[in-house]
């Protein structure tokens, strides 16, 4: 090839057109360079961000509280039957060991500035703990709970503590208990499972993602069980079966039209059609599940087609010469040998209705669902959209939280596309 | 051919699930409306939850959006409450009633003022409500700077960040700034109530969806632009904004309560009397909600930033409750 140039030049010294054409090629590649470089270097500070904002979600601060079960406190007797620990005032209980523990904080407004440094969760920690062991009643406990979320802000650096009284998050007093504590070894931080255990929560450090999970598991089921069949069948016919004419043209035309169709028209079609017409119930998996499929059904049927259309025809000849019905042929031979590409095509789909929020805010899978959905009609929330409901909340603490589940929803999102990848490359077959 | 038999048996298991659930009575509550009541909302939603109910859903939908899916019928497929930022409109009562809701109760939770807020870095300002109309209304002197409307004011660039329409706090702004203003300056008669709460489109008012965080962190970065929006968002985040005084009185839980602060409004939510007893909990949530426990002086909504009612119209409040009162008898 070299040589071929240089002959051009007719073993003259090199020309100057010679000169400006590598420099025309140099120029070029680093342009070419550089756009590589400065999408890489958007994606790493989109991530950098991400990660730096969100990685502090995944541990809770803990403070020791030292509760005293004493039965005259619980207003129970000394040995108390379960029926009894039920209807005891937790709250009461541990407001009472406060002012044991702080005798030093009088008047109501202060001792209340002191319990709010505590998660609202703490009568429940305190119940669940006496119900499943009611032994602990007359002893002396130190116990772990969470912080508030103020105060966990603080402790993080996520809120500046060096403000005036009135535009931080914690009272000046409030500092000092906590800078106490950390002193007296009575704060600690552990993993935060109730992440992705619970649901979403109206106090941050409550708040998790199981919820959001389990109903975009649901969602993806639905729209896997309706886009796959479907995908793959409307495939097989039209490359299989379909004879070539303007008919058949003009459906593949709109197949890919189909493909390009923004995201909330498929929403709409779902409020005015599925909600309205057809009466589905708000909100639900089954819902958003039929709404992205329609999503899903262009990108499946694309893949499908080509993956057939790279079975080579010897394959169908073969076995239509040894006495196979088109149906046979299609089902024992072809099929099998396209199916990576196929799934390839599907997981894809998949990936894609698992980020998609639009068409689920027009359909209702919009709301505060604290209950972890139990089927695909009982109402649920999905991870984009879970992200998008804690980005709109005013505590400071949901900050950290978006993030945190935007990292989860990415980290599903590269998994899923591993798997296509792993799939293409561990069954596809090259002839 | 296995396979196949599976497959089937997916398809009827899945065909059969669908009818059964839609006439199934439901069990858990369905509340929709404003997103200014939706943070309080879900507190008391998730305090049921942990009394042996299901927590109820709630979807933020703004408050006229809910008026609408609350008035479509009676029955398991509609919302049995729906939050709101203003009183129910006359029209909206005919509505629910062409479709059957009728026996509506409503329910004051209390006040929220509405903060006209900047940056915490820039210097604080007052405001009076005519200043306010002639920099946002566009039938108006359309001014570039707040000095040109008085020269007391700095001489920046007006920049507000305003909500949509479809939220209860552009009506409630638009009835306690928009029409006050319009009136002072003397334009009301001719202009009409419609005209005097069209905004300027030429991009000094913008409007900036119902999304207030994000206001929020727009306002922090721009020292110039003022942001519309509830209390609570400005109360969750001092460190970053302040709110402006308006004529001379600064937004505050006790200015809001006793509504010398100008743009204070109530906050409702209604229910459906024959959904009550029907789903499961109805009535244990409106006691919830105005319980001491929640709306007391010290309750647990007060740190969410609602402003409480005073002590006499809450115990009416109360009674309303426990008699089921309705508005349209």
């Amino acid at each position: 090839m070299n040589r071929g140039f240089s002959r051009t030049t007719g073993g003259k010294p090199l020309s100057s057109l010679n000169i400006r054409r590598q420099r025309a090629e140099r120029r070029f590649r680093r342009i070419g360079l550089f756009g590589v470089g400065l999408a890489l270097a958007s994606v790493l500070f989109l991530l950098g961000t991400i990660f730096s904002s969100g990685y502090s979600a995944f541990w809770r601060l803990h403070f020791a509280v030292d509760i005293d079960f004493d039965p005259v406190l619980m207003n129970v007797s000394s040995d108390p039957s379960l029926e009894e620990l039920r209807d005891v005032n937790y709250l009461a209980l541990f407001r009472k060991n406060l002012e044991r523990s702080y005798p030093e904080v009088k008047g109501r407004s202060e001792r209340r500035k002191l319990a709010q440094m505590f998660s609202e969760s703490v009568p429940d920690i305190l119940e669940s703990l006496v119900i499943s062991n009611p032994s602990l009643v007359g002893s002396k406990q130190r116990i772990w709970v969470l912080s508030s979320s103020s105060a966990e802000m603080i402790y993080k650096g996520a809120a500046p503590r060096d403000i005036e009284e009135t535009r931080r998050v914690l009272t000046d007093q409030q500092l000092t208990w906590l800078d106490q504590w950390q002193g007296e070894n009575l704060t600690r931080t552990r993993f935060n499972f109730r992440f992705f255990t619970s649901g979403p929560s109206r106090s941050p450090e409550l708040a998790g993602l199981g919820g959001a999970i389990v109903g975009s598991a649901l969602t993806l089921l639905v729209t896997l069980l309706i886009s796959f069949p479907m995908g793959v069948a409307a495939a097989i016919y039209l490359e299989e079966y379909a004879p070539k004419n303007r008919v058949s043209e003009i459906i593949e035309v709109n197949i890919n039209n189909l493909a390009a169709v923004p995201s909330i028209i498929f929403g709409l079609l779902g409020l005015a059609v599925l909600l309205n017409v057809f009466g589905l119930p708000r909100g639900t998996p089954l819902v958003g599940g039929m709404v992205l499929s329609l999503m899903t059904l262009p990108t499946i049927i694309i893949a499908s087609r080509a993956a057939l259309k790279a079975v080579p025809p010897s394959i169908r000849d073969g076995a239509l010469a040894m006495g196979a019905s088109p149906m046979q042929t299609i089902f024992h031979h072809v099929l099998p040998l396209a199916m990576p590409g196929i799934l390839t095509g599907t997981i894809i789909g998949l990936a894609q209705a698992l980020g998609e929020t639009a068409p689920l805010l027009m359909i209702g899978m919009f709301a505060f669902v604290a209950d972890t959905p139990s089927g695909i009609l009982d109402q649920a929330s999905s991870l984009p959209v879970q992200i998008y409901l804690w980005a709109e909340s005013s505590e400071r603490g949901y900050v950290e939280l978006t993030a945190a589940a935007i990292m989860i929803i990415l980290v599903f999102l590269v998994f899923m596309n591993l798997l296509a990848v792993f799939l293409r490359k561990k069954f596809e077959r090259r002839w | 051919m296995n396979l196949k038999r599976k497959m089937f048996g997916l398809a009827v298991l899945f065909a059969a699930t669908v009818p059964y659930g839609a006439v199934q009575a439901r069990d858990t509550i369905q509340i929709v409306g404003s997103s200014t009541v939706y943070p309080f909302a879900t507190v008391v939603a998730e305090k049921l939850g942990k009394k042996n109910f299901n927590t109820p859903v709630i979807e933020s939908t703004g408050t006229g959006g809910g008026m609408k899916l609350f008035c479509a019928g009676l029955g398991v497929k509609y919302p049995d409450f729906t939050n709101a930022s203003r009183a129910i409109k006359k029209s909206e009562v005919e509505l629910c009633a062409k479709n059957g809701v009728t026996g509506i109760i409503e329910i004051i939770i209390g006040n929220d003022g509405i903060a006209f807020s900047n940056s915490a870095n820039s210097a604080p300002f007052n405001f009076t409500k005519e200043q306010l109309w002639k920099a946002m209304a566009e039938h108006g002197p359309k001014p570039k700077t707040w000095s040109q409307i008085d020269p007391s004011l700095p001489d920046v660039a007006i920049k507000i960040m305003a909500p949509p329409p479809t939220s209860g706090t552009r009506d409630a702004w638009n009835s306690l700034v928009m029409k006050a203003g319009c009136k002072s300056v003397g334009k009301y008669d001719d202009l009409g109530k419609k005209k005097c709460a069209v905004f300027r489109e030429d991009g000094a008012v913008e409007e900036a969806g119902e999304n207030d965080t994000l206001i929020v962190k727009r306002l922090a970065a721009d020292p110039e632009a003022f942001g519309i929006f509830g209390f609570s968002f400005l109360d969750q985040n001092r460190d970053q904004i302040q709110g402006s005084t308006i004529e001379g009185v600064e937004i505050s839980l006790d200015t809001i309560q006793s509504y010398e602060y100008p743009i204070a409004r109530p906050l409702f939510f209604y229910a459906k009397k024959a959904h009550v007893n029907v789903v499961p909990g109805m009535q244990e949530y409106m006691d919830e909600f105005v319980s001491d426990n929640a709306v007391g002086e010290y309750g647990y909504l007060m740190d969410r930033g609602l402003v409480p009612l005073e002590s006499k119209s809450l115990s009416e409040v109360r009674t309303n409750v426990s008699s089921l009162k309705t508005i349209d008898g």
